[in-house]
């Protein structure tokens, strides 16, 4: 039987057992005079009956299929005659899939050498024996647990402690997949980096001033030596983000305050509603947005008081993204700043302080840190953007300071390494991986400093 | 005038036997005729005149039709069980009612014969004459030193640097909290005592020098040690302000209070000297309150 089909199964058999153990909790306290006669509720009976059948077999079931591959691979080249027996491990897995392509009836047996042909033999009962023998030790698991779990139904057995740990090993579990994958992520970039700096020398990748990514495909080939300085790619990137975030905080945050402090109630049901749906917009909206009406908008305003842009900008995808990013701000800021205590608001009002003053002076300090969160949140928002830069922007790797001016981001180079045909040893895409983990570690010490300055400045209300 | 008149249950004229069984008795009934308040709730050169008062949260009529006189540097209390409006009415006296949306105010309130609720009244003005300290004490979550010159600040009371670190010091004193903290004025507000932040509250209600001290239950979240420096702050402070004190406490009342008015459902049932409303009082209701028979 198939993992698929096991898998609803065992879920099906646990409900099962939640209802018989239900029935069985209720039958055990009827002759002692209800349920307040045993040591749990009848939930939690029944739960630590589905805990226990289902638990249980999921892990083996989980390790089974995890396993079941390799192992059955491990038999399967081993009982290869000598003279088929791989060399090399490209060789290895040339006959293996040739192994299974057989077994899947893809490859006339006929046309492969005999021993070959008896490997997708072995191959074939191996695995129908363990799909068998996976199903039945599974469901044996589950019946046994809800088995067990029934027989444990006795009013002087508390239920409700073994449940409620079980639970909190649930939850551990929860949290620590989210923490593993981050660590998984940052390994896997890790090892790449490793190899990129291999071809290319850390200093020239970080002081490097030129970024032209184009190695020599042959080599005969002229004029692509490839650079690879990332200097440009971080200065557009810093340079978006600042004008990203020069148009997102003051408008997120003054819409905020008047949201939370001078708006009606009818007012700020319906603005909030519509500020927020800024955040959900696609953003190859905001992409074209920007390319086709603010860039050439820009442009011209330029050229009307006599400057030169080119009709992609810095200018044009920071002010797009920034819009974009407004609801970061206002909507986590709005938040915080309605979960200040009233009685500071009124504290501050009762001395004369009029509203603004009371905003400036004691709410906003004491909703900095949540704030400060929200600007956070936008900033990485703004950092990570592509679609935007990409459209707007533009793809050249210029080093420069004028916001008029094309440059790119650290995202789009990404991206733009790793789409088409690639060689995934290259430094050109390995090159990715480097930028990648680069700009992961640039946003760590963004934060850090944000979290420090917070934490410097923060008025602690309790 | 609206002439409606409230019916309010009372236990107070059941015979001394039968009170045992006043769960079981149909209770008898007392009419308030409203707008009527026995005692004196009149003065001659008021510091607040209040005439006819009403004030609505959305439809419902939280304070009915009253009229008061607040004499200048009086201490008068108001009692009252809760619910009756004492702290709305209060909070109409330094407009801080005006944050809530739904509140409205009707009738006539006058400071030193200027209207409260005048449309062009500068509030920032009034509510720094008419200061106020609440229920739980709140700190601004800055130093000891910057929650009393806060006040000062925004008004501008200070030039220099050595003038605001004056009002701070003799705000400090007249709390009575000066020689707690004159080595930690740097030292953030809310590490203080619950007693200590309320003192603390109340330096900051007067280093804007105000001429009116609101107090909304100011003891009610401290322990009885920091309730009695509370109140001997108040006496102290009462030769130079003018100060409405709202409380649960009628020792409170009967310790600090010149004048006692008692609320009844958003009616002023009472007002009197307060040897008298705790000695004598005139009407049922007020008699029933302070015996504790209700409340």
């Amino acid at each position: 039987m198939q993992t698929a089909n096991l898998l609803p199964l065992v879920l099906v058999l646990a409900v099962v057992a939640y209802g018989l153990a239900y029935m069985r909790s209720r039958a055990v306290a009827e002759p002692l005079g209800g349920i307040r006669n045993l040591k749990s509720l009848p939930f939690y009976y029944a739960a630590r009956a589905a805990l226990w059948s289902a638990i249980p077999a999921l892990i083996v079931l989980a390790l089974w299929a995890s396993f079941e591959g390799k192992v059955i691979q491990n038999v399967v080249m081993g009982s290869l005659p000598a003279d088929l027996a791989p060399q090399s491990e490209g060789q290895a897995s040339l006959t293996l899939s040739q192994i299974s392509n057989v077994a899947a009836g893809k490859l006339d047996p006929a046309l492969v050498p005999e021993g070959i042909a008896g490997a997708a033999g072995l191959l074939d009962s191996l695995r129908a024996q363990s799909s068998q023998f996976k199903a039945i030790l599974v469901l044996l698991i589950t019946v046994l647990g809800a088995a067990f779990a029934w027989t444990r139904v006795m009013p002087h057995i508390n239920a409700r402690e073994n449940v409620e740990r079980t639970l909190r090993g649930i939850f551990f579990f929860c949290a620590a997949v989210a923490i593993l994958t981050t660590i998984g992520i940052v390994f896997s970039v890790i090892f790449e980096t490793v190899r990129f700096f291999g071809k290319v020398p850390i200093s020239e990748f970080l002081f490097g001033t030129s970024w032209s990514p184009q190695t020599a495909l042959r080599a005969d080939q002229v004029g692509s030596d490839g650079a690879f300085g990332v200097i440009p790619l971080f200065t557009g990137t810093l340079m978006i983000s600042a004008i990203a975030l020069l148009v997102a905080v003051p408008i997120g945050l003054l819409s905020a305050v008047y949201l939370s402090e001078y708006a009606t109630r009818p007012v700020r049901a319906v603005v909030k509603p519509l500020l927020e749906m800024l955040a959900g917009v696609p953003t190859v909206v905001y992409g074209f947005f920007a390319a086709l009406t603010v860039a050439p908008f820009i442009r011209d305003v330029a050229e009307l008081i006599g400057l030169e842009a080119s009709s992609q900008s810095a200018l044009a995808a920071g002010l797009v993204m920034g819009i974009m990013i407004i609801p970061f701000v206002s909507s986590l800021s709005d938040d915080v700043i309605n979960a200040v205590p009233r009685a500071l608001r009124d504290g501050s009002l009762a001395l004369g302080a009029t509203q603004s003053e009371t905003m400036k002076n004691v709410i906003f300090p004491a909703a900095l840190p949540g704030i400060m969160g929200g600007i956070l949140l936008a900033a990485s928002r703004a950092i990570g953007e592509t679609m935007i830069v990409v459209m707007a922007a533009g793809l050249a790797a210029n080093l420069t300071g004028n916001p008029l001016d094309s440059v790119t981001t650290v995202t789009v180079q990404i991206v733009t390494l790793l789409t088409g045909d690639q060689e995934f040893d290259s430094a050109k895409t390995l090159a990715a991986f480097a930028l990648g983990m680069l700009l992961f570690i640039v946003t760590l010490i963004l934060n850090v400093f944000a979290l420090k300055i917070v934490r410097k400045y923060r008025e602690q209300y309790d | 005038m609206n002439t409606l008149n409230s019916t309010i249950t009372s236990e107070a004229n059941l015979p001394e036997e039968t009170r045992a069984q006043k769960y079981d008795d149909k209770p008898a009934e007392t009419v308030i005729e409203e707008g009527r308040t026995v005692g004196k709730p009149l003065a001659s050169d008021p510091k607040f005149k209040l005439r006819n008062v009403e004030v609505f949260y959305g439809e419902a009529r939280a304070i009915k039709n009253i009229s008061l006189d607040i004499g200048r540097n009086e201490v008068i209390a108001f009692i009252g069980p809760s619910g009756c409006g004492k702290s709305t009415f209060l909070r109409c006296l330094n407009r801080m009612n005006d944050s809530i949306d739904i509140c409205r105010v009707k009738g006539s309130l006058q400071l030193d014969d200027q209207d409260i609720y005048d449309p062009k009244r500068d509030v920032v003005e009034l509510r720094a004459r008419v200061g106020m300290v609440f229920q739980k004490p709140n700190p601004f979550p800055k130093s000891i030193y910057d929650n009393v010159a806060y006040g000062p600040r925004i008004h501008g009371l200070a030039n220099r640097k050595s003038d605001l670190d004056d009002i701070v010091e003799s705000s400090l004193r007249k709390a009575g909290l000066w020689d707690e903290v004159k080595d930690r004025l740097d030292a953030s507000a809310t590490g203080m005592s619950g007693g200590q932040q309320q003192r603390l509250c109340i330096a900051r209600a007067i280093a804007v020098s105000p001429e009116v001290v609101l107090m909304d239950e100011p003891c009610s979240a401290l322990d009885p040690i920091a309730t009695a420096k509370v109140e001997e702050l108040i006496a102290e402070l009462s030769a130079s302000y003018t100060i409405v004190i709202v409380t649960h406490s009628m020792q409170q009342a009967a310790r600090v209070s010149n004048r006692t008015a008692y609320f009844h459902l958003g009616h002023l049932v009472e007002v009197n000297d307060t040897t008298k409303v705790f000695t004598s009082p005139e009407h049922e209701l007020t008699e029933s309150y302070i015996t504790g028979r209700f409340g």
